[in-house]
């Protein structure tokens, strides 16, 4: 790859607090190298603010290989930035040219409130989890895993589902701030797999009910979360949500 | 203090049943009364606050993430090793257990590597009773694959992304536990202390991230599972935040440290490009089962690597290791690809790298689809076309986290790769109850030292966190609860309590009055090049001694010139960053310190002093078959106490791969 470096301008949200109002500041990058990360790019300007006498800017990341979900950042309008299938961490700078202006937002959402500039509240996640993203299985209960044999392609449409990293790109990105591809992941995830039999029903209205607790918006099939997803989960997943959601409602005693 | 680990009496393969029928054990109305506080939540931290929420306890358990789903263990990728001989391919406990042992270069404790491989066959049985979608075979049962090190398939994963499942499965066994009450969970929380009160373990002082605050947490235990150090070299694989300040605290507080000299540096990761680079990206060992490592015969080699000719290629691994060839342990693999490096031989702009190459394999996979379909009429870039296909369903993620990062399609041009390092085999020193030197204080996972001597082998990690927590903990605790009945819930009030939480907030107030010029990030920098250097994939006995002196000298320049914005009441990432940065400085002293002490090569320990004519590492049995377990003393001060090993079943030989 042709290596070459770059001098940038950037927009980024600065808020002090949950409390506090925010806005954009503008920043000037100088000689960045293509071949870094765009958190790298991040890294350098947090040391000059630092040698500056400034506070850095705050961000979620943590792996930085694509896998842990933490960083979250809203790159020129789009959740993780420009590459498709992609997180904010794997996005690297030969994305961008010499004299690019790049605003960085934080994922804004009703239920996924900023505690520090780009840094937000994804709490909510693990309450739907909570609700029902599990099999009640205590350790010690289980049989063989040989024993039960289960249809190579719904093993692996399960794991489809499972590779969901909980960012909260989705919700980012719809613009009712919607949680079914990350709801609709899970849930699909387990009713693919016999072992999620016993509690199919209870499990997907349960995870509904809490989504809608927390403030999500409702589907209204865009299809935006999907073109963001760093991990090209699919909405037949929500698909799949409505028709668990509509089989357990009407066969469900208790509500 | 002399150790005793507490290893059960009896024949090696009955010590864990013996010591599970004769355990202590907590009345259901007793464990309601005993609060356990569980530190981290990767692999090690989730399974163990799920399973004693399950069995009654009162659960706390603290991540500095936000999320628990998102600790390291989220990263791993390969696979998670089980004796369940499924493919009839010779493999069981012994095996396992043996492998395992040998593979740590006998260094790892016997009695500990056997429950280890014991209890290796429930882990998946669990596992997929929680929904994990492992990899199966078309007849619906499940798929292995082999690993580094050994010569089954013992290994089972979920594509490249084995760690994620298996975290999110203990991370929703987690979470019902916290929706049923057992576990209160504390996210964007950092332990900075242990309380003591007479001499247990009695809770931790911790930060809340967001507010700044700090908190006192009463438990009748506490548990460790928070990772391993690799951080310590700036460089790693490991997540940013991965640190080793948990188990620091508890170092200070008394916990000895078993053999932080051990590292374990990868072979298969993406080189570094540059000065900007703040992480390294592991390629997933599994590479290797199919992909073939090389340099150029010649030196100064400028040719693309595709019009390089067979006869112009060394394949070095091949050659040098016949009987495993691609797949020696890790060490082994790492040695090598840096011997190459080196002599001159090293490819890519930086020359600090060597080619791992598909080409073969693909021809081989496409031949196959190619025969399944009984088609032999096809030409080469069909064939090539078709196995593709194969790699791509087999390795497709990783050849993808490539081409992000290098912006090279692996698929066309051998991939570039060099060590990098990867997990820390050293950690605190922990009993066969995985209790370590301060009563009540536990180490699980990563963050002990036990299972895997001077050197892991591939889909071992996933492995003992998950045992660790799920299978072992849950029967050794309940030994210690046991007597703890009696003892009541001691408020936080207590002066142990505010005297901890002084003394952090006093450490806190230093750090950021320093108000210094230089930044946390520069320091960590530095740390890392001294430690790479010098306490890297090679040591000596000079530069060890150098290394030393320097990581003092930074010490002291850290203390009084560094800089951290913001305020302590606040969210405030350099300040979280400098405490661990504070820690890693003087665990880096210590592993030094350690491989100073070891005169011998071992596993991931390379003493240049002690090698074979050929260049393999020699290891020392007769002075250095002990744990070394350290004693913090105060400021740079330490004493050595060792755990001396015997080997009853495996007996040590020279490794040898060829």
């Amino acid at each position: 790859m042709e290596h070459y470096h770059m001098n940038l301008t950037l927009k980024v949200w600065r808020q002090k607090n949950s409390k506090e109002q925010g806005k954009l500041e503008t920043y000037q990058v100088k000689g960045i190298s293509s071949e870094m990360s765009f958190l790298e790019m991040f890294d350098v300007l947090n040391e000059q603010l630092i040698v500056d006498g400034k506070e850095p800017i705050a961000f979620d990341h943590d792996c930085r290989e694509g896998i842990c979900g933490m960083c979250s950042m809203y790159i020129n309008g789009q959740a993780h930035g420009p590459w498709q299938q992609n997180t904010t961490c794997q996005l690297h700078m030969r994305a961008f040219k010499d004299g690019d202006t790049i605003t960085v937002e934080p994922w804004r959402s009703k239920a996924f409130p900023v505690l520090k500039d780009l840094v937000v509240n994804r709490s909510a996640f693990d309450r739907i989890i909570q609700a029902g993203g599990f099999i009640s299985v205590n350790t010690g209960n289980a049989v063989d895993a040989n024993a039960i044999a289960i249809d190579k392609k719904d093993a692996d449409d399960a794991f489809m589902a499972a590779a969901c990293i909980g960012c909260g790109a989705c919700v980012a990105t719809c613009k009712n701030g919607s949680a079914m591809l990350f709801v609709g992941a899970k849930v699909s995830q387990l009713a693919l797999l016999p072992q999620g039999g016993p509690e199919r029903e209870s499990r997907v209205l349960n995870m509904v009910a809490q989504m809608d607790k927390e403030g999500f918006g409702n589907c209204t099939n865009t299809y935006a979360c999907e073109a963001e997803c760093p991990k090209g989960i699919s909405v037949s997943n929500i698909a799949r949500l409505n028709s668990e959601y509509l089989k357990a409602g009407l066969t469900t005693e208790t509500k | 203090m002399a150790l005793d680990a507490k290893i059960p009496h009896g024949e090696m393969d009955k010590k864990w049943t013996d010591y599970k029928g004769h355990v202590k054990l907590v009345n259901p109305a007793n464990k309601r009364k005993l609060e356990v506080i569980v530190v981290g939540t990767g692999l090690a931290g989730a399974s163990a606050a799920a399973s004693l929420g399950e069995l009654g306890y009162k659960v706390k358990a603290f991540c500095f993430q936000d999320s628990p789903r998102r600790a390291h263990s989220i990263a791993a990728q390969g696979g998670i090793n089980a004796a369940k001989n499924y493919q009839n391919d010779g493999d069981s406990v012994f095996r396992l257990f043996y492998d395992t042992v040998k593979g740590g270069d006998y260094r790892a404790r016997e009695a500990n590597v056997h429950r280890l491989a014991e209890v290796s066959t429930s882990i998946i049985d669990q596992c997929v009773a929680q929904g994990v979608p492992f990899a199966r075979e078309y007849g619906g049962l499940l798929s292995n694959r082999s690993f580094g090190g050994t010569q089954v398939q013992r290994t089972f994963y979920a594509a490249g992304q084995t760690g994620q499942q298996l975290l999110l499965g203990a991370y929703s066994a987690l979470e019902r536990q916290v929706a049923l009450g057992n576990v209160k969970m504390y996210t964007r929380h950092e332990m900075l202390d242990v309380v003591k009160i007479d001499d247990k373990a009695r809770g931790i002082i911790a930060r809340d991230l967001v507010s700044g605050e700090l908190e006192s947490h009463f438990g009748h235990a506490v548990l460790l599972c928070s990772g391993g150090y690799g951080n310590v070299f700036y460089l790693s694989t490991n997540a940013m935040g991965s640190n080793v300040t948990a188990a620091w605290k508890a170092h200070k507080k008394g916990a000895f440290f078993g053999n932080p000299c051990f590292t374990q540096i990868h072979p298969t990761c993406i080189p570094v490009s540059g000065d900007h680079q703040s992480k390294l990206t592991l390629m997933s060992e599994s590479l290797r089962n199919d992909g073939r490592i090389w340099v150029p015969l010649k030196k100064e080699e400028s040719r693309n690597p595709k019009d390089i000719p067979e006869n112009e290629r060394d394949y070095y691994l091949e050659r040098r290791y016949p009987a495993f060839g691609n797949l020696v342990p890790r060490d082994v693999a790492s040695r090598a690809a840096k011997e190459r490096c080196d002599e001159g031989y090293g490819v890519g702009t930086t020359k600090m790298a060597v080619y791992l190459d598909y080409k073969d394999a693909i021809v081989r996979y496409g031949k196959i689809e190619a025969g399944k379909a009984g088609n032999d009429n096809l030409s080469h870039e069909e064939i090539v076309a078709l196995g593709k296909k194969v790699v791509e369903e087999k390795y497709g993620n990783l050849f993808e986290m490539y081409q992000k990062i290098t912006g090279e399609n692996p698929y066309e041009t051998p991939m570039r790769i060099y060590p990098a390092v990867h997990y820390t085999m050293g950690g605190l020193w922990v009993d066969y109850e995985l209790q370590t030197t301060v009563k009540g204080l536990y180490a699980l996972g990563e963050a002990n030292f036990s299972d895997h001597g001077a050197n892991r082998l591939g889909a071992s990690a996933l492995m003992q966190g998950l045992a660790d927590g799920y299978f072992v903990i849950p029967y050794t605790l309940g030994n210690y609860l046991a007597d703890e009945i009696h003892t009541n819930s001691i408020s936080t009030d207590h002066s142990a309590f505010a005297e901890a939480q002084k003394a952090v907030s006093d450490r806190l107030n230093t750090l950021i009055n320093i108000k210094g010029k230089q930044t946390v990030e520069s320091f960590h920098k530095r740390l890392g090049k001294i430690i790479w250097d010098k306490c890297g994939m090679a040591r000596s006995e000079k530069g060890l001694k150098q290394a030393i002196e320097e990581v003092r000298a930074l010490k002291k320049e850290f203390w009084s010139d560094v800089r951290i914005p913001g305020e302590i009441n606040s969210f405030n990432l350099e300040l979280d960053k400098a405490g661990r940065v504070a820690d890693l400085i003087e665990l880096g002293e210590l592993m030094c310190l350690d491989a100073l002490d070891r005169n011998e090569s071992c596993g991931g320990h390379f003493r240049e002093e002690s090698q074979t004519e050929d260049g393999e590492a020699k290891r020392d049995d007769e002075n250095y078959a002990y744990v070394a377990a350290w004693e913090n003393k105060g400021d740079s001060s330490w004493e050595l106490h060792k755990e001396a090993l015997s080997f009853d079943i495996v007996k040590p030989t020279q490794r040898s791969y060829k």
